[in-house]
């Protein structure tokens, strides 16, 4: 079953009974343990066939989008010219996003490669979605706490239509504290959900071609407001 | 740090593949070998120690009902004399019972001295990292030699039979609780369905590791079927091989005596 129709490297082929059992099993289990990411991985592949295939002809139909769809950009450590980055202009997409994985000591390179994706393009599509998830952050000006997470999710999952988006969305607030509760729902939430409406699809835009467009000018460009001044 | 995190795994994979029934097979297993007091048992691919544990509880219920039939056989001693025997006795609970874990596995073996320390298991257990192909040990040692679900990893089953002969004691017991085959067609359906289905995403989903999981279920068709590792085992150099099919044939317990 396994190896043979594999259509990208580490693609496991399954059948609809193990995509059933996958999606119910990584659900339970990302529940119950928040730090099996891979879990949520697997719960957005195996969910995503209805999304996945929306958001790919959503790039097809957009002229960036489709030329990311042939030439593939993949964001990772080895590609990114750190130095270059680091000494673009304070405010610049490129400068904030440096910013962002220092203060929050995460790597693009830890993103889970796709596995039940059964069609090699829109195992791209996920990809790229994962990958694109950091800038999610510095466009939204969000941390990588669990707050600025969940917030991250709304708009995704508004962006996205992925099942994964909505259940993280809707299950990710059950450990926040009452105080957080409160901002999330009266200005976090509602913002997100009116910037990710509003919005243009932000797998459309190329990253890599504008580190140095500034940030405020890329959320103007796409349509998302301006992030409340609340502490997150 | 790979294999630590899937030695950890394996036992809460071990429960969740097959339903908590594994330790009802060890439990059988067990009881076939029916071990009595001053035993000493080599328990190959043993790494978290689940027969090593199941061994000294049956010794130790065994020394346990020795000791009272003797104590019962005592009427006509003085008190003094009963004290005194007890004494003597009461410090070897296990009757010089011995367990060698010996596993190729170096975490396998740190889970299984964990659950020792854990479950409070101390004397007559001992931990050996080595090869079943090649054993560490000197020909002739031990009373009983067992083997579960660890032979269907072996590269070289004769070369891990001869070595298992060759480390017996002359009258010594071979015992091996491995994956089979189910002869009957309706259950073998259900079984393969269940195997190729249900256990690799269990595998992916409790152990992050579809593929290690995939790889065991093709395994075990692999594996020889009932008779021809009973001709395997024959071939070793044991006697009076048999074997008894568990659960249909899912698991088989084969058995040789070195003569």
């Amino acid at each position: 079953m396994g190896g043979w129709h594999q259509l990208y490297p580490g693609h496991i082929p399954t059948s609809p009974l193990q995509k059933a059992l996958l999606a119910a099993g990584s659900a339970v289990m990302a529940l119950c343990d928040p730090y099996r990411h891979d879990m949520v991985a697997v719960l957005g592949e195996t969910t995503g066939c209805l999304a996945l295939p929306n958001l790919r002809d959503k790039m097809k139909n957009h002229p960036e989008g489709y030329r990311i769809l042939q030439e593939r950009p993949r964001i990772r450590l080895s590609t990114l010219d750190m130095a270059r980055l680091q000494g673009l202009p304070d405010g610049s997409l490129g400068r904030e996003y440096v910013r962002f994985l220092e203060d929050n000591k995460v790597s693009p390179d830890t993103r889970m490669p796709p596995k039940f994706v059964d069609d090699e393009e829109l195992a791209y599509v996920i990809q790229r979605y994962r990958e694109v998830h950091d800038l999610m952050h510095t466009l939204l000006g969000m941390p990588t706490n669990m707050l600025g997470e969940v917030v991250v999710k709304w708009f995704e999952a508004i962006q996205t239509g992925l099942p994964m988006c909505v259940l993280g969305a809707a299950f990710g607030p059950v450990r926040l504290s009452t105080r957080k509760l409160q901002v999330l729902a009266t200005e976090l939430v509602p913002w997100a959900i009116r910037s990710g409406l509003n919005s243009s699809c932000v797998l459309n835009i190329y990253y890599e071609q504008r580190w140095e467009q500034p940030v405020e000018s890329l959320r103007e460009e796409l349509g998302i407001f301006p992030p409340p001044a609340v502490p997150v | 740090q790979v294999f630590e995190s899937v030695a950890k795994k394996y036992d809460v994979m071990n429960d969740s593949m097959t339903l908590g029934i594994h330790r009802v097979w060890k439990d059988i297993l067990m009881h076939k070998m029916n071990p009595c007091p001053g035993t000493l048992l080599l328990d190959v691919a043993g790494g978290t120690g689940d027969i090593a544990f199941r061994f000294i509880n049956y010794v130790r219920s065994v020394r346990q009902r020795q000791l009272q039939r003797k104590l019962k056989q005592h009427q006509n001693l003085s008190w003094q004399e009963i004290f005194e025997s007890y004494q003597k006795d009461k410090f070897n609970s296990l009757g010089d019972s011995q367990v060698v874990v010996c596993d190729i596995n170096r975490e396998m073996l740190k889970v299984g001295k964990q659950k020792a320390q854990h479950l409070g298991y101390s004397e007559g257990l001992s931990w050996v990292l080595g090869n079943a192909e090649e054993l560490p040990f000197d020909d002739d040692k031990f009373d009983v030699y067992t083997i579960a679900f660890g032979i269907r990893n072996v590269t070289r089953i004769d070369l891990a039979l001869q070595e298992a002969y060759r480390v017996l004691k002359p009258g010594g017991r071979f015992l091996c609780l491995e994956f089979s085959h189910v002869s009957n067609p309706l259950l073998s359906r259900l079984y393969d369905l269940y195997s190729f289905q249900v256990i690799p995403v269990l595998g992916e989903v409790i152990a992050g590791d579809w593929r290690s999981y995939q790889y065991l279920v093709e395994s075990i068709r692999q594996f020889p079927p009932q008779e021809e590792l009973k001709a395997m085992i024959e071939d070793a150099g044991f006697f009076k091989v048999n074997y008894d099919n568990l659960n249909f044939g899912i698991v088989a317990i084969h058995s040789g005596f070195k003569l």
